[in-house]
């Protein structure tokens, strides 16, 4: 660790809150996309926004918006978060999504 | 330490796991998540049955395994209640990984604990095997020689949580204390609720208008900080125990300490011991005593923390010292309680006591008063250089 690191960390043993207690909702700020061995790609063509993919999606990582009509659709993928396990690829029928190689 | 019984309370007959569920009808925690398991099933067999009855309105949980048991109480006290459960050997052993949870977690649990071997062989009687290998688990662990003490152990055990942030085992000799009947003095109930207080905790996960994350990932950035600080908590735990013991003596007239002493001040022999096995050391001290031995008893009642700064000032004068483990930790070494009563003496400069290691009871193996008697004349041969074997450990009562 060099100086730069220590920076980062804001507490320190008597500062740090007890018992491992944190503020709320810091899993947004763990970029699990980092694990990614294989990418889903989807194909919004082929997509009939039925939502399996996101009903499956162990993490949240299918984006959704609302569309015209006031429906949820999907967004995308993201990326940040997706560590590709490929659930979506697998439940979607149509096959909307396929599982790529990631090439970084 | 029992002063002789006084008019506050009232006078009952009672086995260690009647005096403890009693402490536990008493005490009406929210929340109690219990297996059965010999000897302690009935701890928690009679308090169900307060559940039932309606005496108390606790929310008992039979759960499924110890694991369960160990985890629903720790939710539990996560969410903001307080929460109690017991077991005793095997049991202990099943709720392993999550007794570490409740102490890194900081929650104020408190488990009654029946001291028994663990398997295998199979065995259901007493030795502190089980205790001793949770012994590093963040947990404070305070030790029984009597059905009294469970009981006043118990009660204070709830302030000592709450106050520390520590979970706290209170344990005693399997069927010697569990099982056995004697007189105990119980107090009132408004007394007892009076003592513990409401529970009040600073933060839980139940008070949705403030959401915090308990027991999320913790990796190279703060679990050091975190460990450190319940290794702080416990080390300075002890003085939160002198002090609810001076506030139980207050009240109820039973005084206690982080250990007790008999007849230590002016000894030249002395006998480190936990539990039951106290008892006839104190009888063989009065035997030797009569004809002019200078014997003393060291019973440590707190282990963890283990009262190390405390400890040293009373065995310093000690010219030898016998260290009795119901416990061999298979170390090649020597067993708990002789390791850490050499090493408080060594890490501060203190080398003058001849301190030997004795290993006895394993399994509920007797010990009689002929064998301290032995143990003394041991010591008394080392005090006039007769003796050359003390650097190893010592059995008693095995057939070699």
């Amino acid at each position: 660790m060099n100086k730069n690191d220590d920076k980062k960390y804001i507490y320190t043993a008597t500062t740090l809150p007890i018992g491992d207690i944190v503020e709320a909702g810091t899993a947004s700020k763990f970029y699990t996309g980092d694990w990614r061995v294989k990418k889903p790609i989807w194909n919004s063509k082929k997509c009939i926004n039925c939502l399996t993919c996101w009903i499956y999606c162990p993490d949240s990582s299918i984006k959704l918006t609302i569309s015209d009509i006031k429906q949820n659709i999907i967004n995308g993928i993201d990326y940040k978060y997706c560590k590709g396990c490929g659930i979506c690829a697998k439940e979607c029928k149509l096959n909307a999504i396929i599982m790529e190689e990631e090439i970084k | 330490m029992i002063k002789p019984i006084s008019s506050r309370g009232t006078i009952v007959a009672k086995t260690g796991n009647e005096i403890a569920a009693e402490a536990m009808r008493q005490i009406e925690p929210d929340v109690v998540a219990a297996y059965p398991i010999t000897p302690a099933t009935e701890i928690v067999q009679i308090f169900s049955q307060f559940v039932s009855d309606g005496i108390v309105k606790t929310k008992y949980i039979a759960v499924e395994s110890e694991h369960s048991a160990m985890s629903a109480t720790i939710a539990a006290s996560a969410a903001g209640v307080r929460a109690m459960t017991g077991t005793s050997s095997q049991g202990l052993c099943f709720m392993w990984e999550m007794l570490y949870i409740a102490s890194g977690l900081r929650l104020p649990i408190v488990m009654v604990e029946v001291n028994r071997a663990i398997a295998a062989p199979i065995n259901i009687h007493g030795d502190h095997s089980d205790t001793m290998g949770a012994r590093d688990s963040g947990w404070i662990q305070i030790y029984s020689e009597n059905v009294q003490e469970v009981y006043d152990n118990i009660i204070q055990a709830i302030n000592i949580a709450e106050k520390t942030q520590l979970p706290v085992l209170v344990a005693m000799d399997g069927f010697i204390i569990s099982h056995c009947m004697e007189i105990a003095e119980i107090y009132n109930d408004n007394a007892v609720k009076l003592f513990i207080g409401e529970y009040k905790p600073t933060r839980y996960l139940l008070d949705i208008k403030h959401p915090y994350t308990l027991g999320s990932l913790d990796l190279q950035d703060y679990y050091f900080e975190h460990r450190y600080q319940v290794a702080q908590a416990m080390s300075h735990a002890n003085k939160t125990i002198l002090q609810i013991a001076n506030d139980f003596n207050n009240i109820f007239g039973h005084e206690y300490h982080l250990y007790e002493k008999y007849k230590l001040d002016d000894a030249e022999l002395g006998i480190i011991i936990i539990g039951s096995a106290a008892g006839i050391v104190k009888m063989a001290i009065n035997e030797l005593r009569s004809k002019n031995l200078k014997v003393g008893l060291l019973k440590v009642r707190v282990y963890r923390p283990f009262p190390r700064e405390y400890i040293i000032k009373d065995l310093a004068h000690i010219k030898a010292i016998a260290v009795l483990d119901r416990v061999d930790s298979c170390s090649g070494a020597f067993a708990p309680l002789y390791s850490d009563v050499v090493s408080a003496l060594y890490s501060e400069g203190i080398t003058t006591p001849k301190v030997i290691n004795y290993i006895y009871g394993l399994g509920g193996r007797d010990i009689n008063i002929e064998h301290i008697k032995s143990i003394y004349n041991t010591l008394n041969k080392i005090l006039l250089d007769k003796e050359e074997q003390y650097n190893k450990i010592n059995y008693i009562n095995l057939r070699k």
